[in-house]
């Protein structure tokens, strides 16, 4: 059979969340680059639909004509995703959507996080539930940074956040998918998407997330960190691919024998 | 008067309302947003808001972040 009747994959149905549907898996942070064009090159080579940012008071007396992020990632070309980075208590991270959702213009979908402590920036549990509540009772598509614990992800998914998105290992560290059957307990009993936010270092991290089942990952140091940021943006993407790709197609089970794969009839010797 | 913008002491005329503070910043027509006192007040009501002296308003805008 040539190449024309091979059977067409089933191409990915895509990442919906809140209604809409993204084709990229892969969710891309906007902060640590040098300057705004590398941002604009990373972010295009990521194939990222979906962009954090940051809300921060503005520098008063700063040159108002300096370009601005949302120049060069627009709101027309990308979905904006407004974080809570650095809000250690509910009330800041409500207030602190408030406002981005005016900034954005009603624009409802937001990455909710609230940090437990400088150290770790591991989630404080308990007030990113409280947050969750009060932002999901106001309209707001509420993603969430969260602890990898199945049981507070279910509590999360009860209050009727969008998507749950645990951290693989501590912000910015680099180290990869430390607990991947934590990970694996909340894909399996989860009805809204689970990303992996937080840990991943290389490609590999990316793509053992989507092996694992997540249906996207979220990452910025590991692009922007990179020798060439606009190079690991364009490994991740393909490596999200990749992994994707690969949980679709179910890998074969682990085994400790050998099993040849030429067959063994007809041997020459 | 005095009010505090952005977490500093910022002296502003008896009166002025936020439309005319975002015009003295030349932030008219950034994406930028606005709260007094920790309520967002959006922007087509800024003309009229009126400030009184100790209010404290956050003008916040979107930067790069993860």
């Amino acid at each position: 059979m040539n190449m024309n009747d091979a059977p067409a994959l089933n191409a990915d149905t895509g990442l919906t969340i809140a209604g809409t549907t993204y084709n990229s898996r892969l969710l891309v942070g906007s902060g640590k680059y040098k300057d705004l064009d590398e941002t604009r090159l990373a972010t295009e080579a990521s194939g990222a639909d979906i962009i954090t940012v940051a809300i921060r008071r503005v520098n008063i007396g700063q040159d108002p004509k300096a370009p601005s992020l949302l120049d060069v990632v627009p709101p027309s070309r990308y979905t904006i995703l407004p974080n809570t980075a650095g809000c250690y208590n509910a009330e800041d991270a409500v207030y602190t959507l408030q406002l981005a959702r005016e900034l954005l213009n009603g624009h409802k979908l937001v990455k909710l996080e609230v940090l437990g402590d400088e150290k770790t920036l591991f989630p404080n549990m308990p007030e990113t539930l409280k947050a969750a509540a009060t932002l999901v009772k106001d309209g707001f598509d509420v993603m969430v940074y969260c602890s990898d614990d199945p049981i507070q992800a279910r509590m999360l998914e009860d209050i009727g956040v969008v998507a749950v998105m645990p951290l693989a290992s501590l912000i910015g560290s680099g180290m990869g998918i430390l607990n991947p059957w934590n990970l694996s307990l909340i894909i399996e009993q989860s009805k809204i998407p689970v990303l992996v936010d937080a840990g991943v270092g290389t490609a590999s991290d990316a793509a053992i997330a989507m092996e694992l089942g997540c249906d996207g990952v979220l990452m910025n140091t590991a692009i922007a960190g990179a020798r060439d940021p606009i190079r690991m943006a364009r490994a991740m993407k393909l490596a999200v691919e990749a992994g994707r790709e690969a949980f679709l197609a179910g890998r074969v089970p682990k085994r400790f024998a050998a099993s040849p794969s030429s067959p063994m009839a007809g041997r020459v010797v | 008067m005095q009010i505090e913008l952005n977490g500093k002491p910022h002296a502003l005329a008896d009166g002025a309302d936020l439309a005319q503070l975002i015009a003295a910043l030349e932030l008219s027509g950034k994406a930028v947003a606005v709260a007094v006192n920790r309520q967002v007040v959006p922007s087509q009501l800024w003309a009229g808001r009126v400030l009184a002296d100790a209010d404290r308003v956050d003008v916040v805008r979107a930067i790069g972040g993860g």
